[in-house]
């Protein structure tokens, strides 16, 4: 019989070596996955794992794919992380991901076609207004009346989806678009685009704000009395209320971040690498950055890696979808996966694995 | 403006149009009143529509696609299971875990079914009680899972209020350790329960895809799974106001899309936005005040447990 024995403190061991062996685990369930769709299974991985980066047919387009695809993630994902360490559950990323965009883009296509230098950094802030205010409700909502952020706060994704329709069929749709849904493509803009800064290598402003919240929120937790605050409540929340932490004022904050974070990720892809405000333009990366958060065990540099490991899946999944013709759908659930095998081998940190002996049992 | 909309239709198609909520939320209600917070009713859901989809096409039968729903929530709500009753995991991310992880494999095994029309669920006949004008048309003019979901709702009530089975499954909600010192089994109780949750959530994610829309399109759901979460806030855990509650619900989507219908100069993306913004609504009302709907949560909500002797 198996017996689990509560660790003092988690393994520092297998707090690192946990998300290796998920992400093992996943590719050995996901090869049983694509076996199953009746594609060789190592060729799918290899495919999704190796090629995008090492292939010479593919590297070259692929490779800066990568920092495109992993900096919105990153940015999402380490807003979602402060939150989460502190017990509150902000689940509508993607809401305020498209609410940024639209923020942003709104700004931007104001001006259009003026030329200043202004334009792109007003985008910026309110891009990031727009996440922050979508952010804002469900976490007002949470401090007065008490109701529960995860539901409000995955609620708001449905309203923005059906706002981002509304919008761009009809405020935001470009007016010589022929009556196609849509607006105006931002990166044909350039007062208000977000180019790829060098060439060749995928790298734009998102990107570089992507790193700059990693070496924040590292600061933030490491060294600021905020981040220990944010830890605490996490942990022990009602030590956290001795020690003269303000939960409602930690919930704003933390919701802000997450939401402001959010916002400026989708403004930074709707005007760089989407182009465009469209029907579809969000695809996902507020839920997928759950699982970059949690991959990246909810530090800093975890998730700057855990973000990368992701793009690459989005990218690899790409590449099979073309190459082997593997669903995309199958993506969708192997990331999926990844999430349940991440949770399960967490016990490993947590706990120690003993066998018992029947007296003991008892 | 609603001249022309006919109350019994209204009504009808109301009952019609809530009957995947009540039935989550009924499976959910009964969860978390064993103390076990899924949050991925929406996975679940989803699951059930594809897998009843597929099984009814295939075999034919409407009744073997419910049958194949509600396994292939039960499906899903055991892989939650085995991550919270047995490797401890996160009940919060597990959920989620179950949302994005269904949302993609449904999608998957759904592609060759797109376009195809399931078989029908037909109107239980009622013989001339179904020609009483109004009565007929709002009691006796539905097909059978209608009248399942409420049938639900009056067992779940009458097994958690009047049976010992109830009193169990509460006393495990609302303090485990003391429920596992009378020598219950807590982690057995709670796996049936999620088992329970998990084929309710499908048998309703099935009734969506069979039913009422009916064919399948990729997530489907659009969020019924969460509004089902947010009626068992909205009821307080209570059974009957889970009914009340999702058919509130049922009866603002229904009135939205009439409006839609009759071209109503509101534009339809806000009338779709409509019913999240009023569960939101009542949420808040519910959450706040004196009805303080948490202080009817089970206690242990949310809680893993670990027997440590």
């Amino acid at each position: 019989m198996l017996r689990l024995e509560k660790r003092p403190s988690p393994s520092r061991f297998w707090q690192g070596a946990t998300p290796v062996l998920a992400v093992v685990l996943t590719m050995i369930a996901g090869g049983l996955m694509f076996a199953a769709l009746g594609k060789n299974p190592f060729e799918a991985i290899r495919t999704i794992f190796w090629d995008p980066l090492f292939n010479a047919q593919f590297a070259s387009y692929s490779r800066p794919q990568l920092l495109v695809k992993a900096g919105p993630l990153i940015l999402i994902a380490i807003g979602l992380s402060l939150g989460f360490r502190a017990g509150i559950w902000n689940i509508g990323a993607e809401g305020q991901y498209i609410m940024g965009a639209l923020f942003g883009a709104g700004v931007g296509l104001a001006f259009y076609p003026a030329d200043h230098w202004f334009i792109f950094p007003l985008m910026v802030v309110a891009g990031a207004f727009g996440g922050w205010i979508w952010a804002m409700i469900p976490a007002v909502l949470k401090t007065k009346f008490n109701t529960n952020e995860i539901l409000v706060s995955l609620l708001m994704v449905y309203i923005a989806q059906n706002f981002l329709s509304s919008m761009s069929l009809g405020l935001l749709r470009n007016p010589e678009g022929g009556g196609f849904p849509g607006s105006r493509n931002l990166s044909q803009y350039p007062a208000a685009s977000n180019p790829e800064l060098i060439a060749g290598t995928g790298l734009h402003w998102g990107v570089i704000a992507a790193f700059m919240a990693v070496i924040a929120a590292y600061i933030l937790l490491q060294r600021h009395i905020l981040g220990f605050h944010i830890k605490l409540a996490g942990q022990a929340p009602r030590a956290a209320r001795y020690a003269g932490v303000n939960p409602t004022g930690l919930v704003v904050l933390c919701m802000g971040i997450s939401g402001a974070l959010a916002g400026l990720a989708g403004l930074f892809e709707v005007s760089g690498p989407a182009g465009q405000i469209s029907i579809d333009f969000n695809v996902g990366y507020g839920f997928t950055a759950i699982i970059v958060a949690f991959l990246g065990r909810l530090n800093p540099i975890g998730i700057l890696l855990a973000g990368l490991l992701m793009a690459l899946t989005y990218i690899g999944g790409e590449l099979a979808q073309f190459m082997l013709g593997l669903p995309a759908a199958a993506i969708q659930a192997f990331q999926g996966m990844l999430l349940f095998f991440l949770l399960a081998v967490d016990l490993l940190s947590n706990y120690r694995i003993r066998f018992a002996t029947k007296k003991e049992a008892l | 403006m609603f001249g022309g909309i006919d109350p019994a239709l209204l009504i009808s198609a109301l009952m019609v149009a809530s009957v995947p909520i009540i039935l989550a939320a009924i499976g959910e209600l009964v969860v978390e009143r064993a103390g076990v917070l899924n949050l991925g009713v929406e996975g679940m859901m989803i699951m059930g529509a594809v897998c009843g989809f597929i099984v009814s096409v295939q075999s034919g039968s409407a009744v073997l696609g419910f049958v194949g729903g509600a396994l292939g929530g039960a499906a899903m709500a055991l892989i939650f299971g085995v991550l919270t009753q047995f490797l401890l995991a996160n009940q919060v991310a597990s959920g989620l875990a179950l949302t994005l992880f269904g949302l993609g494999l449904s999608s998957l095994m759904g592609q060759s079914f797109v376009g195809i029309r399931p078989p029908a669920t037909g109107a239980v006949p009622f013989g001339p009680l179904a020609d009483i004008p109004f009565f007929g048309r709002v009691l006796f003019s539905h097909d059978w899972v209608v009248y399942l979901s409420i049938a639900s709702v009056a067992a779940t009530w009458w097994m958690l209020k009047a049976t010992r089975t109830g009193l169990i499954l509460r006393a495990v909600g609302e303090s485990h350790d003391a429920a596992h010192a009378l020598g219950y089994k807590v982690r057995r109780i709670r796996m049936l329960a999620i088992l329970f949750g998990g084929a309710m959530a499908g048998l309703g994610g099935a009734y969506i895809s069979m039913v009422r829309v009916p064919q399948w399109t990729d997530g489907i759901t659009s969020g019924a799974g969460w509004i089902a979460l947010a009626i068992v806030v909205f009821a307080a855990w209570r059974p009957w106001r889970a009914l009340v509650g999702a058919y509130l619900f049922g009866g603002i989507s229904v009135l939205q899309l009439n409006l839609q219908a009759a071209g109503a100069r509101i534009p339809v993306e806000y009338l779709s936005m409509s019913p999240y913004l009023i569960t939101i609504l009542v949420l808040v009302i519910m959450s706040s005040g004196k009805g303080k709907a948490a202080l009817n949560a089970p206690a242990s909500l949310g809680q893993n447990f670990h027997a440590s002797r």
